[in-house]
């Protein structure tokens, strides 16, 4: 046997060769010190450029459409209702704005808002930037739920009976679609794609079958869920989504640094301390909700739950404490944007609100899918 | 040594670090922080285990124990239970039967975020989905410890991580961005960051060239040096000879053999282990095992003999570097 001069014991010293100095250099924190303040600036840059983006757009589609307001007078009339002072304008014009125009931006701010921070948080939870609650079928299963509402004539919820049912469609859909797509922990692109059109090829065929029982004026309505447009916006709507958008935009950010763990893996974020099991089941509860509120009054809308959350990734980095926020809030800025563009761009008629992101989504879509299949060098 | 000080003074400031704890992740009982082990103290083992998976029992009545200050070696071919093993004391699966403590207390015992206070892992293959900063990365590592008075240690664990790692060149540069090598080892500064007491490294130096292997293990030795225990699967069965304080040699979910380098590198044990023949012999200069399969006249499914007896003549090789 050999001889050896290590023993077991634990204050033993490795005397190997002469090491090639691995002697830790000197401790220097610049290069991330250095780079904290840089990337903290840039996302306080984005942050105001969004949040003065938002209002301002706003205000303006609130302004322009058939009856142009003018931006002064909107508000005007807006601190006049608020008791600031201003003054309300004469009773079309007032109309229009509170009636038809206000109810309408309100919503599109909530809904980009929801659709945009789910995207954020299914990205995050299937630890893949290609899941979209549009692309892989959840906003179809919630259609479902809708359009089954509508059509069966179901009224125990009151205005809020198509919200539930679209949440509770949206919600068996994202734990099917879950369950489905994982495999060992991981998220395939491929298996995660598929189980989207094969969930929003069923959703199809039950919406199909819902039309085929739906008199004239329940299809006309049906057809509008499948376009995705805002152009019914009321203030009961605006009322009957509040609570789950609100509830799941409040929520949402607690989740960001477990978010940010998650992308470790799931065994890894549990060496780290997250309740992995817990924190899936509340997220996908938490994404069922935001979709379902979005799909509820507006119908699908695509592809802004996958574009918002990429572009700000790409500007900003992917940790998540800025990325959940900032997408609710790239979300209703470029919501709000698409609706005044599906009213005035065609103007006087109005393009679906849902083909149109649709339009400008796909082509991102696929340039995404471009990228991802370069990097990992073809699908496998 | 500085970090058994730091481990030391860590509990005594809990109270007025728990008023920010529910906001990070909200718990039913406030976690406990670790108790600082003694040089030689018990920090993990495994009693009788037995794990089956699928209808195979990976592991079979496995007893291991590892202590503050050592470095464990786990060897044994593929397939002999070493990365289940690991997952088993990381707390990752539960025993079939048997018991995994840690800290002194079964490993169900405690919650996902003790444990993260207790044990860190490296996992075999480094993964991210989205592209963070190097930087970004190994500071996660800090994340468990959140809310309690050790947050003062972040930015230095990850600065400390980040050199002794030598990744701290490319902190700033996306992880995707890196080649194998780098990611491993910027996946083991995440896991030195987060500073805990046992450390669980799955090969460890599997994508990293001969430099890198030899200053991972360095690392380790360090670590233990400062108090921890560490557990390290290796395939290498020289690295492991020159830096482990024991190895336990697993086969067929077995432990065939454990104990100090010079014990249990014995040609014949390892010969049938490994089903080829190999041979040990003493480093001219610093007299630690050398291993290596005997090579030449010799096919690789040969009956096992112990070399020694058999090769008088292999002698030039006991000369070799």
């Amino acid at each position: 046997m050999t001889a050896l001069q290590k023993t077991g014991g634990p204050t033993a010293e490795p005397t190997p060769e002469p090491e090639p100095d691995p002697a830790l250099p000197s401790r220097s924190p610049t290069p991330q010190r250095r780079q904290v303040p840089r990337g903290r600036a840039r996302s306080l840059l984005l942050a105001s450029v969004l949040v003065g983006a938002l209002p301002a757009l706003a205000l303006l589609s609130a302004g322009i459409g058939a009856y142009e307001i003018p931006i002064g007078d909107v508000l005007g009339s807006v601190q006049h209702r608020l008791g600031l002072g201003g003054q309300a304008l004469d009773r079309t014009a007032e109309s229009v704005l509170w009636n038809i125009r206000l109810p309408r931006v309100v919503l599109a701010v909530l809904v980009g808002a929801s659709l945009g921070c789910a995207g954020a948080l299914m990205q995050g939870v299937f630890g893949n930037p290609l899941a979209e609650p549009g692309v892989i079928g959840i906003s179809s299963g919630a259609a479902v739920g809708a359009v089954g509402a509508i059509v069966l004539g179901l009224a125990f919820a009151g205005t809020w009976t198509v919200t539930v049912c679209a949440f509770a469609g949206g919600l068996v859909t994202v734990v099917l679609v879950y369950a489905m797509s994982r495999s060992g922990g991981r998220t395939e692109v491929v298996t995660l794609i598929l189980t989207g059109i094969a969930v929003t090829a069923f959703a199809g065929a039950l919406i199909g079958l819902f039309v085929f029982f739906a008199d004239t004026a329940q299809i006309s309505q049906i057809t509008f869920w499948q376009l995705g447009s805002l152009a019914q916006a009321t203030w009961p709507k605006v009322l009957a989504v509040l609570p789950c958008a609100a509830l799941g935009l409040l929520l949402a950010p607690l989740f960001a640094r477990r978010l940010d763990l998650l992308a470790l893996g799931e065994r890894p974020a549990r060496h780290l301390g997250v309740d992995v099991e817990r924190l899936r089941a509340a997220l996908i509860l938490l994404v069922a909700l935001l979709t379902a509120a979005a799909v509820a009054v507006s119908g699908i809308v695509t592809f802004v739950g996958l574009v918002v959350p990429h572009v700000l990734r790409m500007a900003n980095g992917p940790g998540h404490r800025f990325l959940v926020p900032g997408s609710a809030l790239g979300g209703a800025v470029a919501l709000t944007a698409g609706d005044l563009a599906a009213r005035t761009l065609a103007a006087p008629a109005e393009l679906p609100l849902g083909v149109l992101t649709a339009l400008v989504g796909s082509p991102f879509f696929f340039w995404l899918l471009r990228r991802t299949r370069r990097k990992q060098g073809g699908w496998a | 040594m500085t970090r058994t000080a730091v481990t030391r003074t860590a509990p005594a400031r809990t109270a007025p670090a728990r008023a920010v704890l529910p906001r990070i992740a909200p718990r039913r009982r406030p976690r406990e922080l670790p108790a600082p082990v003694p040089p030689g103290g018990l920090v993990a083992e495994a009693a009788g285990l037995r794990v089956v998976l699928g209808r195979r029992a990976v592991l079979d009545g496995v007893t291991v124990g590892v202590r503050a200050g050592e470095v464990l070696a786990l060897v044994g071919p593929n397939g002999a239970g070493k990365s289940t093993l690991l997952a088993a004391l990381a707390a990752d699966l539960a025993p079939t039967a048997g018991e995994v403590r840690i800290g002194g207390r079964a490993a169900s015992g405690w919650t996902a975020g003790e444990l993260a206070l207790r044990r860190a892992v490296l996992p075999q293959s480094a993964e991210l989905s989205f592209p963070f900063p190097v930087a970004e990365v190994v500071r996660m590592g800090r994340a468990p410890w959140a809310g309690t008075a050790r947050t003062d240690e972040d930015a230095a664990a990850v600065a400390e991580a980040l050199a002794a790692t030598e990744t701290a060149g490319f902190a700033g540069r996306p992880f995707s961005a890196l080649s194998g090598g780098e990611r491993a080892r910027v996946a083991l500064a995440r896991v030195l960051a987060q500073r805990t007491g046992l450390l669980l490294l799955d090969e460890p130096t599997a994508a990293l060239d001969l430099r890198h292997q030899e200053l991972v293990l360095h690392v380790c030795r360090e670590r233990a040096a400062a108090g921890a225990a560490v557990v390290v699967v290796l395939h290498d069965l020289g690295l492991a000879a020159a830096h482990a304080d024991r190895i336990a040699v697993l086969h067929g979910g077995r432990i065939a053999a454990a104990g100090p380098p010079a014990e249990v590198l014995d040609a014949e044990v390892l010969s049938e282990v490994y089903r080829r023949p190999v041979e040990v012999f003493p480093h001219p200069r610093t007299g630690a095992p050398l291993v290596l399969p005997v090579r030449g006249s010799l096919g690789p499914r040969e009956p096992a003999v112990p070399t020694r007896d058999r090769n008088p003549d292999n002698s030039p090789r006991l000369t070799a570097p």
